[in-house]
């Protein structure tokens, strides 16, 4: 069972909206109901499945009904039909109260435009969320600070939003979101609003608290290039339809129309692609403490004949191989550290054309690691594939 | 043509709009007087309170404690300012009108924000309450406030109350439209927020619409306090007491000096009170 369910959802706008319904479910496309029954078809027929501690992007241009499908999961926008199941709770069936007290315990939201109270301070912004839960006074500013240190803005706590840069701002909104402790963060392109440095860096944020803290996250955007970052499944809308829901490579490599292609190729368009924008995370890490046992169980857990080996602080150490993991476990000669590889690394920096040469004789994924050698992430040879192939389309 | 002849018969018959409004006023006298008379009494004893309390003071004590007040809210050039224009009004001998005036315009102003700003916020929030206000709003700011003190008069009678009355009715449309435009530029990705974390409509209110009009609120209010100072010499009219009467007294007898000197005392308090509540 996925955290969040979504079957069938509609949204539609406009005063005949059960007409509008029974059009579009008997294939008339929005166009169509917009001409003939002047309603706005916000979200057409959504459904997908959030697992429990995933981040599940959606991704589409403006006005694909992506942010109102996000509305639509904590019902700050009302849905017209169809499902929405939490934890197997059907969020639809709840009564005002009901609604308020789940939206209470279950959800954090960060929005576009950061959405702080412009009469409060940093502090008080943070607080916010657990002053409506009622949470006592000394307790409220304790796991505030916690939050706004997490986010690194201790220190800022006494001043106001608009003294702050925008990278700052929404750091307090994502400090106002984490500090009510929630299952699911609900993210309305809480970037788009950032210079591109800024939201590099606040990605990079969010996914070191995602390693931490392990949520559910529900992230909506329109740029490719943070979808491929972020997600561990992309959904792309287009109108108001999901048209193609995937991992990376699925997106990547399967477009499934015209639309999805034109996107993939707009995005290596815009720029030489460099390891760091084709890296992903990886799915699993070993820490030098665990065992082979542990070891082995995480490589069955995730299907993997390898996983790399980092320090606490992210430092790269090396690869182990499954074969040389049951080598130990039936040798007690051996010790554990002995059987950790090294191969070749890759830098932030590195373009396509370096990796392919890199990763072309290596049946394992590529390490990336920074100048102090800290893993930031990995790269799959079918990803420098694709994307050497569409870049190739333009070269022509 | 007989026709023609009735059309044009039925056009140029007057309608009878000033009957009916009569009929209505005497209505509600006959039958509303109870409730009109409880609400005549409690003006009164506001009116009464606030100007026991302002004269409690000797009127030096008075400029002293305004020019404090002043210096604490903005600058010691205001309290400059204030304790020299006060000392001017009590030099030429308007100190009790003065008070009149000023318990009166108090009295307005706190029962036109008591009405006027919870009808303000409905507004914001109900668009039927919005559709009804809004021509209502325009009647009471734009018909010539000389209209109302007739029915001001027959309600309540002659004297201060039937004054504060109608500078109520003139000058409660700021606070209302200002309080609804207020919250109506509250954003609505805070109010979104608000929702997604759970607050209830009355949090909404207090923590996220109240605070984002404040602004605008503060200039309904110092609107509210100008527009009752402009009504202080029509209410003379109808037996307030304060600064108005000595104006309206040098009317009759062509008393230049009397009329200006009351006059002054009008625009010193004026400035004083702006100055002090108003923004910069």
């Amino acid at each position: 069972m996925g955290k969040i369910e979504v079957r069938n959802l509609y949204k539609i706008f406009g005063n005949k909206r059960q007409k509008a319904l029974e059009m579009l479910k008997n294939g008339y496309t929005k166009q169509e109901v917009l001409k003939k029954n002047n309603s706005t078809v916000g979200v057409d027929d959504a459904s997908f499945e959030v697992e429990d501690g995933e981040i599940f992007v959606i991704m589409g241009l403006s006005g694909s009904g992506k942010s109102t499908l996000i509305r639509c999961v904590n019902r700050l926008i009302e849905p017209t039909a169809g499902s929405i199941k939490v934890d197997g709770q059907e969020v639809l069936g709840f009564d005002k109260k009901e609604l308020r007290e789940f939206r209470e315990k279950e959800f954090g939201m960060v929005f576009q435009n950061f959405a702080l109270l412009p009469h409060r301070t940093v502090l008080e912004n943070a607080m916010f969320g657990l002053e409506i839960q009622k949470v006592e006074k000394q307790q409220r500013i304790k796991r505030s600070k916690e939050a706004l240190n997490a986010v690194g803005l201790d220190g800022w706590e006494d001043q106001y939003p608009e003294q702050l840069s925008g990278g700052m701002q929404q750091r307090v909104g994502l400090a106002r979101a984490l500090a009510v402790d929630p299952e699911i963060l609900l993210m309305d392109e809480p970037f788009s609003a950032l210079d591109p440095l800024i939201k590099k860096e606040m990605q990079s944020k969010l996914l070191d608290l995602y390693e931490e803290m392990e949520r559910t996250i529900l992230f909506i955007t329109h740029d490719l290039d943070e979808a491929l970052k972020l997600g561990d499944r992309i959904a792309i809308m287009k109108e108001g339809k999901i048209i193609q829901i995937g991992d990376h490579e699925e997106i990547l490599t399967e477009a499934t129309n015209d639309y999805v292609e034109n996107f993939v190729e707009d995005v290596n368009r815009s720029r030489v692609l460099t390891a760091k924008d084709i890296m992903t995370k990886a799915i699993a890490l070993l820490y030098p403490q665990d065992g082979p046992r542990t070891a082995l169980h995480k490589m069955k857990k995730n299907n993997l004949n390898s996983l790399f080996v980092v320090n606490k602080d992210k430092k790269y150490r090396g690869i182990v191989y499954i074969e040389d993991v049951v080598d130990v476990i039936n040798n007690d000669e051996l010790e554990f550290e002995d059987i950790i590889k090294n191969i070749t690394k890759a830098d932030p920096e590195d373009n396509l054309r370096k990796l392919f040469a890199d990763i072309a004789d290596l049946n394992v994924p590529l390490p990336v690691t920074d100048e102090d050698d800290k893993l930031l992430g990995i790269i799959v040879k079918t990803n420098v594939l694709a994307n050497l192939a569409s870049e190739g389309k333009f070269d022509q | 043509m007989i026709k023609v002849n009735n059309v044009l018969q039925l056009i140029s018959t007057k309608i009878p709009i000033g009957n009916w409004v009569e009929v209505l006023v005497n209505f509600l006298i006959n039958n509303f007087s109870g409730p009109l008379e409880g609400f005549a009494g409690i003006i009164e004893w506001m009116v009464n309170n606030f100007e026991a309390l302002l004269s409690y003071f000797h009127p030096l004590v008075f400029i002293l404690i305004f020019a404090i007040l002043a210096w604490r809210l903005k600058n010691y050039k205001l309290s400059i300012f204030v304790a020299l224009g006060l000392g001017l009004v009590f030099n030429l001998q308007m100190w009790d009108p003065l008070l009149t005036t000023l318990a009166s315009i108090i009295t307005s102003v706190v029962v036109a924000l008591i009405i006027g700003i919870p009808i303000g916020i409905i507004k914001a929030h109900s668009i039927t309450v919005d559709l009804i206000t809004r021509p209502i709003l325009d009647f009471m700011q734009t018909i010539p406030p000389f209209v109302y003190l007739i029915p001001a008069l027959m309600f309540f009678g002659l004297g201060t109350v039937s004054g504060v009355i109608a500078t109520v009715v003139f000058a409660i449309a700021p606070p209302i439209r200002l309080t609804y435009l207020g919250i109506q530029q509250v954003d609505d990705e805070l109010k979104e927020a608000g929702h997604a974390f759970g607050a209830n409509w009355w949090e909404i209110l207090m923590k996220i619409e109240l605070p984002g009009a404040m602004p605008s609120i503060m200039m309904g209010i110092n609107q509210c306090i100008m527009l009752s100072l402009s009504m202080v010499v029509i209410a003379a009219m109808i037996g307030a007491g304060g600064l108005g009467k000595p104006v309206l007294r040098s009317l009759n007898v062509v008393d230049i000096g009397l009329g200006f000197e009351a006059g002054l005392g009008v625009v010193i308090i004026a400035m004083v009170l702006d100055r002090m509540f108003g923004r910069e």
